[in-house]
């Protein structure tokens, strides 16, 4: 690996470890021991995944590890244990409908450069469950594959989609509610 | 095969992760052109995909100050 790719590597995992553990000299520290996990373990990379899907893996259990640690859950079922299931299906009506209509949101390209907006939807990924939140940032913040994320996560690939559902409803209630919502000034 | 919102939230999330097969596009598409609400949320899960790739993550954390 040279060093530009290493600190590629390097830089996506951070992203992953802040998004999930709130201090960030822990993230800090647990990305440089996955680092060096790698280093030491080098021999053992299969190549049947990608080098990015396998370190996110080492972090991920690292992670998983730390949040343990801090008394938080982390179901090892992640479909199971965790409350995402009744509110999505708390977003829907019995018929299918929506409970309350998706308003517009305005102008949503220029929010991209908004420094309170990405904060507040910041909020909202570190609002996710546990398990539901890794399943989200192995996707859209490491570019997993969702075939690389179901065999990390050991769940069949049509849970892994339940999943990336439901942490992508949750995000867009969240955001309606905390930014576009009428309750925002 | 008629969708139902609930549905069709399900297979514009899944279409952000797999191919989806024709027939699937294709309710998809016949649910999402009568459906104001589906419409709104299609556009809001791509610009999710986008905006979470925009989180300074790696610089800050929110309630800290910079480094």
């Amino acid at each position: 690996m040279d060093p530009a790719e290493f600190e590629a590597h390097r830089t996506a995992l951070l992203r992953f470890a802040l998004l999930q553990v709130r201090d960030r000299d822990a993230a800090a520290d647990l990305v440089q021991e996955t680092m060096l996990a790698a280093l030491t373990a080098a021999d053992r990379f299969s190549g049947d995944s990608s080098v990015r899907t396998w370190l996110t893996g080492i972090l991920r259990h690292k992670i998983v590890d730390h949040i343990r640690k801090a008394g938080r859950e982390v179901s090892v079922d992640a479909l199971a244990g965790e409350d995402g299931a009744d509110i999505v299906d708390a977003m829907f009506r019995q018929d299918g409908h929506y409970v309350q209509m998706p308003s517009e949101w305005r102008d949503p390209g220029q929010l991209l450069s908004e420094r309170r907006f990405l904060e507040v939807l910041e909020l909202c990924v570190r609002g996710l469950p546990a398990a539901t939140a890794q399943a989200f940032l192995m996707r859209e913040v490491m570019g997993c594959e969702t075939g690389e994320i179901c065999k990390e996560l050991e769940i069949s690939a049509t849970n892994c989609w339940v999943l990336l559902h439901r942490a992508r409803m949750r995000l867009r209630a969240c955001l309606e509610e905390r930014w576009f919502g009428a309750g925002r000034k | 095969m008629m969708l139902s919102c609930k549905e069709a939230s399900r297979l514009m999330s899944e279409a952000l992760d797999r191919k989806l097969a024709v027939r699937e596009r294709i309710a998809l598409r016949m649910h999402v052109v009568i459906c104001a609400g589906c419409t709104r949320v299609e556009k809001q899960l791509a610009f999710l995909r986008q905006a979470v790739a925009e989180i300074p993550a790696a610089d800050r954390v929110p309630g800290e100050g910079t480094q």
